[in-house]
Order: structure tokens, then C-alpha cells, then sequence
């Protein structure tokens, strides 16, 4: 077995959970490979690291890996991180989402939680449809994108997750692809280890339901796609701007030093309590 | 602390405006009457969605039995510090019942059974801040309640005032409770006259 | 030896109903508080606020919205805290959701809901009773709950300790309900010195972490519950699991995991069902109430027993798992039970179950805003 391989055997579980629900072709797998190598390479005890996850594809995620996993609520996982890591501080919450769940359901919860800047790490896998329940439209889905639910073409424009969390008040955000495996992990790494609040955005294909419906002839040719249709944010020459040809920005957009919610309240606590000893 | 007096349901009402600080006097009132005195004492308040202006009122249920009904049905004490909480709530006096109301603000009290005193005025003229009509009223009430004791009183209102507000409302407290002693002659005295002739009658209200 | 005698140190407050939640959580053990503000139950967050911060790894945090602070309580209590929010009609209303997957996956926690006129944004000053059958049946599903209500302040207090106990002990959210009259009433209470107080806390596993199955049976029905964070790496989902806490569809998982959630609640209705009985010996009439009704009906109780009526009053202060037993005595024993609410007769519906057609029931509904007076319940029953 290549050791990349038996690495992920280490972090999964082997007790019940498989098969796994992804599609052939499906980016998540890749996402969670990439998440289990960050956790290694970086040494975090399986005990300590707690995965929290939404509803969708996506948070199927949480129960194959042998961590402390939390499959939550259709777009309310962040709240349940947050209460985790201010209940327990030391715990490093990682929250899986997908982008109907953390941008359309859970919008409200991303942006305070990039507003409070909880030492949280969102991986927000954007498949720009919504696939466990058959293929409808999600805020990520691009404007005139066909769906089930926009058979004549999408209206609406899209989220740009990493714009929005930028404004919002994360102190990291990246943007990486299923493609780009090896800065995958090494985005998630810094997220993780970032204090305070994090975002890593995922491209992450869903030839099932979006591909098929979008011109897509194979899950390949999203890949393809992926890797003709991005730039590595550092190479532009106004890394603030969109290109001009329409290309999808990667890297990190974002990356300030501030302490997390749970640093600044338990300072404050500790504060108060000398005050009143 | 003495063994309280038998009581057996006296009902309180503090009506007026929004921004006099009703609800506060109610809780000093009440927490007064209960840790200080050791009734029992229930304290409720009605208030509308505006945090200035508009009516508000405290009603404060004393007894020296367990109360059941924390709220006031018919009042043995009413306290108006507004021409409209007086109109509104007079008829819910009891028989045997006292009205105490504001002069600087109601002029025409609905009955010419009440007492009354220029709480605003005297707020404003000779403590210099009208923030403490509350407690310049709770000075008066404390005069009025023949189970209420001054110094008890007067302490339990220091205790639960911040430092920086707690001189010039004790004085105000002072000021009240004078004024109520000059004016309106012994307490024992007002509530006997009150049982015996009924402090107002249906015939003094004025349509 | 010398025994150290310690001195009790008591407490007393004149103090709001909600204030009183509030030293009653501390008091249990609440570690945890997130919440957003809604009258008439602010005064919990507020107090919560300024006490929390200041007690070891007391944490307080004012959530986006009620949805998330049901998620981040649950969170909490997963990570091992007691833990606890309040809110009122609207607020409880977009709880409900994560009030079922509390239910789902066990997590012991307390939900105060301080109920106004509704529906909708209704009366938020004015008190009613009108959610009663929303905190049994509000969340999707079939689930047991357990539903507590509070009549006085010092009930309060005492009521949110029971609330916490039940969470813990059988390992499920207990929701307290109280109306406007009850958390903005101010009285005297005592609070007890924690030493006093029966505190009861979760069960944690004792086997070793290989061996622990997180959903498995157990003679009380509770299995023990680890902390995230504690060696313990279990499976936490809304998903019906089995045993392993891993999501199932086996027909025979599913029921054992259903009944289970059932059986650890319907076991214990002798533990769980609390009411108080005034009057009843030889009462011929018997008033039902909850929450500051049941106060109005006590002095109603009194002023009939002062006219020669033979009047008694049942207070319900566990309204589910409905406290079906002292309810059926009564309808064996009185010619009428009257039951006073302010709704349009949620409880009273309970009570027509249970009498079955046996003696008259008699209902007064206010949805006035108003809470209901003595003399209105004096006249139900003369």
C-alpha cells in the first residue's frame, strides 16, 4: 500500500461507516484526504482534534474519520463549533460545509462567526449545487447555470465565499480546488493552525448532478476545468482585483494575526478574577 | 429584626410616567419591606414599549401571610404622579384607601379626599435633580405605612443605591418623609379616619 | 478526629422571576450560557452576563440569533458543560429544530422559555401561556420532553435546579416554562448554600475507550455520555444511530433507538411528575393551574373554602410527561374540575384526556394579555 494511503487508514474508521456515499468522481474525498495529511503533518492528537459538520455531502464527511465528529444541522454548524470551543478551548474545531449550507442556510452564521473571529476553521466545500438532494440551485451556483430547480438557467448571481468572508472580518481566508492537492494541504494546514477564525473554500466538482446539467461530458473534464480556470492569487499583478478573464482566483487572500473570541474572553476572565481575589 | 405586624394583603400602587423611576421605587420599596422588614412582599410592573415618556406603574402586595395573588386587585394605597395615572387607577381604590399624588403634576385630583405634596418641585428646588422625585416619594409612602419603619427603610435605600447617587436620594428620602410628617399629621391618624368616614367616596369623584 | 463544622452560607434576594432562573443555574452548575435578547426573559441573559465571567471557566456568549444559540448551548453540553438558554415565544419558536436534535443525540440541557401573547410577535410585555403545547410538540418527530413550569419566584430558582438535575440524569433537554407575571415578579427568595442542594451530573463511561458504545443501553435507559475532548472519539449525529452512534436504517436499530428515547423518560414518571396539592382531601371542586394562575387559583381556593365551597387546588409543576395520575384522582373524586389558562385551552385538553368523559370539566381562557384574577376563577367554581 503507498504510505499516502495507509496514512488515511490511520484516520479513518473502520468499525461501520463503509462504503462511503461520494460519487465517482466526487471532489470531496480529496478534501478529506488532504484534511487528514494537514492533521498529520502538523502532529494534533486524533483526542483533540473535534470535526463539525453540516448536512449535505459534505457532512457525511464527519463520520468515516476517527476524530471527535459532530454531524450537525443544515447550516447551523458553526454554532455548534463555537459552542465546543468556547466550552473547551483547547480543542481544535474544524467545521465542514458545504456551500448551500455555510452560504445560503448558514450565511448568517459565517459571518459572525468571521466577525467574532472564533478560533474555528471553516472548510467550505463548494460544489455550487446542492447534490444530496438531486441537483438543485445553491447561492453558489453561478448565474445562468442550469439546475433542478433553474431548469431555464440561474437568475441569481453567486456568493463569492472568499469576498464575503473578507468583509465580514476572517482573519484567514484561502481558496484552493480538489485539483490542487498538494496547496490544498497546505492551505488547510495554516487555517488550522491559524488563531481565530479561518476560511478555506474548496472548489470541489460534483459531476453528478452539476456537471451533467452544465456541459460537463465527465467528472475529468471538470477537473480539467479547474486546472485551466485558475490562477494562483500571488502571481497577479493586482492580487485585490478579479481577472480579467474570468479565471478563478486561488491561494490566500487573507492573513492577520488576532487573537481568537476565546483568546480575548478568557483574558478577560482571567482579569476579573484577579480583580475579585 | 422585629417580628413584622400582622398585615393581611396591603395593596401599593406607583403610577405615573415613564422615566420617573416607578419601577425602580417599586423594587426599593418592596425589597425594603421584605429583607428589611421581613414581610412578604410581591412586586409587579406593567410597562409599555417606550423607555421614556408613556405610562408606568409598580404595584407592591405586602403582607405578613404568603401572598397567592401577586397582583393588586383593590388598592389600599395609591400613589399618582401623573394627572392620567391618577384618572385611571382612582377607581380602583378601596373604600378605606389613600390617595397620595403629585401637586406640581395633577391639579385636579378626581376627589378632594387625598393628600398630596409638590414632588417635582420640591425634586427640582431644593434637592436640584429631578431624577430623585422616586425616592423623595418613598421618603412620604414611608410615613403613610404605619408597619413601615423609617430607619429601616432609609438604610435598606442606601444599601441598594450605587455610591455615587446614594447622598443626595437619601436626602431626598429625608425631604419626603418631613414633608409627609408636617403635612399630613400622624399616620395612625390618617388610617383611622380612613376606616372610620372612607377617605374618598363614589360622590367625590369628578366626571 | 475534628470535624469541621462548615457555616452554611444562605442568601436572600428580593429578586425577579428571572433573576431567580438565573442564581438557580449557577447554582445547579451552569457552566454555559448562549443566548440572544427577547423580552420578557432578558433579565436571565443579563444576569447570566455579569455572573458567568466571573466563575472559573464560566463562559458567556450572546449568539447571532436564537437558532445559534440552541446550537452553541448543545455544543457546549457535548464538550461536557451544563449548560443553558432563555428566551420567549419567538425565540423558542426558531429553537425547535435543534431542540429535536438534542433530543436525538442526548445532550442534557435547560431551555427557558419566558411566554408573552403570541402568535406571532403578539404581546411581548403581556403575559400568556400559550406555548405549552409548542414546548411538547414544538420540533419534528416523535420525542419524549420533559416540560417544567414555575409558579413563584422562589420556584423559579428551585425549578431550574430540577431542570438541570432531570437534564443530566436522564440525559435529555428539559425545557422550563414560565409566563411574563411569573419572571417579572419581584419576591423575597432564599438562595440555598450549594452544599444544601441535591446536584446531580451526568454519568461519564468508567471502560476504556475501546469499549465504549455511546449510545447503548442501559437498565436506567441513559447511557453514560463523554465529553468531547476526553479520550473518547465518538460519533455525534441528528441521523438516526445505532449503538455506535453511527447513522442506521436497520428496521430493527431504528426501533431499538426510538423505544429506548421513550423508555428512559416513561420509566421514571414517578421521578419526573411533580405537583402540589392544596385543599384537595375533600375538595368537590378541583382547580388544575400552572404557572402565576396557579397563584390566582390559590387565593380563589381560599375565598371559596371561606364561603363554605369545598374547593381545592392542583398545581401542575411537571406539565410533561403529563402528571396524568394526580389529575385522574381528581376526576374520580370532584363533580368539576375547573381549569384556568392563558390560552385557549392547551392544558385543558390534557385534562379532558384523562377525565374521559368522567366529570365536568370546566374551562376559563383569557388571551387578553391579562393574567386570570381570583374573583374569575372564584366564580368557576361556587
Amino acid at each position: 500500500m503507498a504510505d499516502v494511503t495507509q496514512l488515511i487508514h490511520d484516520y479513518l474508521r473502520h468499525n461501520k461507516k463503509f462504503p462511503h456515499v461520494f460519487c465517482a468522481g466526487c471532489g470531496h474525498g480529496i478534501v478529506l484526504g488532504s484534511l487528514i495529511r494537514s492533521v498529520h503533518a502538523l502532529g494534533l492528537p486524533k483526542d483533540d482534534v473535534v470535526l463539525v459538520a453540516g448536512i449535505g455531502c459534505s457532512g457525511r464527511m464527519a463520520v468515516y474519520v476517527d476524530f471527535n465528529t459532530v454531524h450537525t444541522t443544515h447550516g447551523r454548524a458553526l454554532t455548534f463549533a463555537t459552542g465546543i470551543k468556547m466550552a473547551n478551548p483547547r480543542l481544535k474545531v474544524i467545521c465542514v460545509m458545504g456551500d448551500g449550507d455555510a452560504m445560503s442556510i448558514g450565511g448568517n452564521h459565517l459571518i459572525h462567526a468571521a466577525r467574532r473571529n472564533i478560533g474555528v476553521t471553516a472548510l467550505i466545500l463548494n460544489n455550487q449545487i446542492y447534490g444530496m438532494t438531486g441537483g438543485q440551485c445553491s447561492s453558489a451556483t453561478p448565474q445562468g447555470d442550469i439546475s433542478m430547480t433553474t431548469p431555464f438557467g440561474s437568475l441569481e448571481k453567486a456568493f463569492d465565499i472568499v469576498d464575503m468572508c473578507k468583509a465580514a472580518g476572517a482573519s484567514y481566508v484561502a481558496r484552493g480546488t480538489s485539483f490542487h492537492a498538494i496547496q490544498l494541504d497546505r492551505l488547510i494546514s495554516s487555517a488550522i493552525m491559524h488563531p481565530g477564525f479561518s476560511v478555506v473554500e474548496v472548489f470541489s466538482p460534483c459531476p453528478t448532478q452539476y456537471g451533467r446539467k452544465n456541459k460537463f461530458r465527465n467528472a475529468v473534464d471538470m477537473y480539467k476545468w479547474l486546472k485551466s480556470n485558475t490562477v494562483k492569487v500571488e502571481t497577479l499583478k493586482d492580487p485585490t482585483q478579479k481577472p480579467d478573464d474570468g479565471r478563478i482566483p486561488i491561494g490566500v487572500f487573507r492573513d492577520v494575526e488576532e487573537p481568537g473570541l476565546e483568546e480575548r474572553y478568557f483574558e478577560l476572565q482571567r482579569k476579573l478574577m484577579g480583580q475579585n481575589r | 429584626m422585629k417580628a413584622p405586624q400582622p398585615i393581611d394583603r396591603f395593596e401599593i400602587r406607583l403610577s405615573g410616567l415613564g422615566g420617573q423611576g416607578l419601577i425602580t421605587l417599586g423594587r426599593l420599596l418592596g425589597s425594603a419591606l421584605a429583607l428589611g422588614h421581613g414581610y412578604y412582599v410581591t412586586q409587579t410592573q406593567s410597562y409599555g414599549p417606550e423607555a421614556r415618556g408613556g405610562s408606568s406603574r409598580a404595584d407592591v402586595v405586602v403582607s405578613s401571610r404568603p401572598i397567592s395573588y401577586p397582583k393588586t386587585e383593590s388598592l389600599d394605597l395609591l400613589v399618582a404622579l401623573s394627572p392620567e395615572a391618577c384618572n385611571s387607577y382612582y377607581r380602583l381604590l378601596k373604600k378605606t384607601g389613600l390617595l397620595l399624588v403629585d401637586t406640581t403634576l395633577v391639579k385636579h385630583a378626581p376627589t378632594n379626599v387625598y393628600l398630596g405634596l409638590p414632588f417635582t418641585q420640591m425634586a427640582k428646588e431644593q434637592i436640584g435633580n429631578p431624577m430623585t422625585i422616586n425616592t423623595m416619594v418613598m421618603g412620604a409612602v414611608t410615613h403613610l405605612l404605619p408597619f413601615a419603619d423609617a430607619r429601616v427603610m432609609r438604610k435598606s435605600l442606601e444599601a441598594n443605591l450605587p455610591a455615587k447617587i446614594r447622598e443626595v436620594n437619601a436626602k431626598a428620602f429625608a425631604l419626603g418623609l418631613k414633608q409627609a410628617q408636617r403635612h399630613f399629621g400622624d399616620a395612625g391618624g390618617i388610617w383611622a379616619a380612613a376606616e372610620e368616614n372612607g377617605a374618598h367616596s363614589e360622590d367625590d369623584i369628578i366626571v | 478526629m475534628a470535624v469541621q463544622r462548615k457555616k452554611r452560607k444562605r442568601r436572600e434576594l428580593f429578586a425577579l422571576g428571572n433573576e431567580a432562573v438565573a442564581e438557580g443555574a449557577l447554582l445547579a452548575g451552569c457552566s454555559f450560557y448562549a443566548g440572544y435578547p427577547i423580552t420578557p426573559s432578558t433579565e436571565i441573559m443579563e444576569v447570566m452576563a455579569n455572573r458567568l465571567p466571573l466563575i472559573e471557566d464560566g463562559v458567556f456568549i450572546q449568539m447571532e440569533d436564537e437558532i445559534a444559540s440552541m446550537g452553541a448551548t448543545i455544543g457546549a453540553s457535548l464538550a461536557g458543560r451544563k449548560a443553558m438558554t432563555a428566551t420567549s415565544g419567538p425565540g423558542f419558536a426558531l429553537m425547535q429544530e435543534h431542540i429535536g436534535y438534542a433530543c436525538m443525540v442526548e445532550a442534557p440541557l435547560v431551555v427557558v422559555n419566558v411566554m408573552r401573547g403570541g402568535p406571532s410577535t403578539g404581546l411581548p410585555t403581556s403575559p400568556a401561556q400559550a406555548d405549552v403545547q409548542m414546548a411538547r410538540w414544538g420540533t419534528h418527530g416523535d420525542h419524549p420532553i420533559i416540560v417544567l413550569s414555575a409558579s413563584d419566584v422562589q420556584e423559579c430558582l428551585e425549578m431550574t435546579v430540577t431542570a438541570f438535575n432531570f437534564a443530566e440524569k436522564y440525559r435529555t433537554p428539559v425545557i422550563l416554562l414560565l409566563d411574563e407575571v411569573t419572571a417579572h415578579t419581584r419576591e423575597k427568595i432564599t438562595v440555598p448554600d450549594p452544599d444544601e442542594v441535591e446536584i446531580l451530573s451526568r454519568v461519564t463511561p468508567t471502560v476504556p475507550p475501546e469499549w465504549f458504545k455511546p449510545y447503548a443501553d442501559t437498565a436506567r435507559g441513559v447511557p453514560a455520555m463523554a465529553p468531547i475532548g476526553s479520550g473518547y472519539r465518538t460519533h455525534v449525529t441528528g441521523l438516526t444511530h445505532d449503538v455506535m452512534g453511527y447513522p442506521t436504517q436497520r428496521p430493527d436499530e431504528v426501533k431499538d433507538a426510538m423505544l429506548r428515547l421513550f423508555r428512559k423518560i416513561d420509566q421514571y414518571y414517578g421521578d419526573i411528575q411533580m405537583s402540589d396539592e392544596y385543599m384537595l382531601d375533600d375538595a368537590e371542586v378541583a382547580v388544575v393551574a400552572y404557572g402565576s394562575v396557579a397563584r390566582s387559583a390559590h387565593l380563589a381556593v381560599e375565598q371559596a373554602r371561606e364561603r363554605g365551597a369545598k374547593a381545592g387546588l392542583l398545581t401542575l409543576k411537571t406539565l410533561f410527561p403529563f402528571p396524568r395520575p394526580a389529575v385522574e384522582k381528581l376526576t374520580h373524586r370532584c363533580h368539576t374540575v375547573v381549569v384556568p389558562e392563558m390560552n385557549m385551552g392547551q392544558m385543558s385538553r390534557e385534562v379532558k384526556r384523562v377525565n374521559n368523559g368522567r366529570t365536568k370539566v370546566r374551562t376559563i381562557n383569557r388571551v387578553d394579555g391579562q393574567i386570570i384574577t381570583p374573583s374569575e376563577i372564584l366564580k368557576a367554581i361556587l
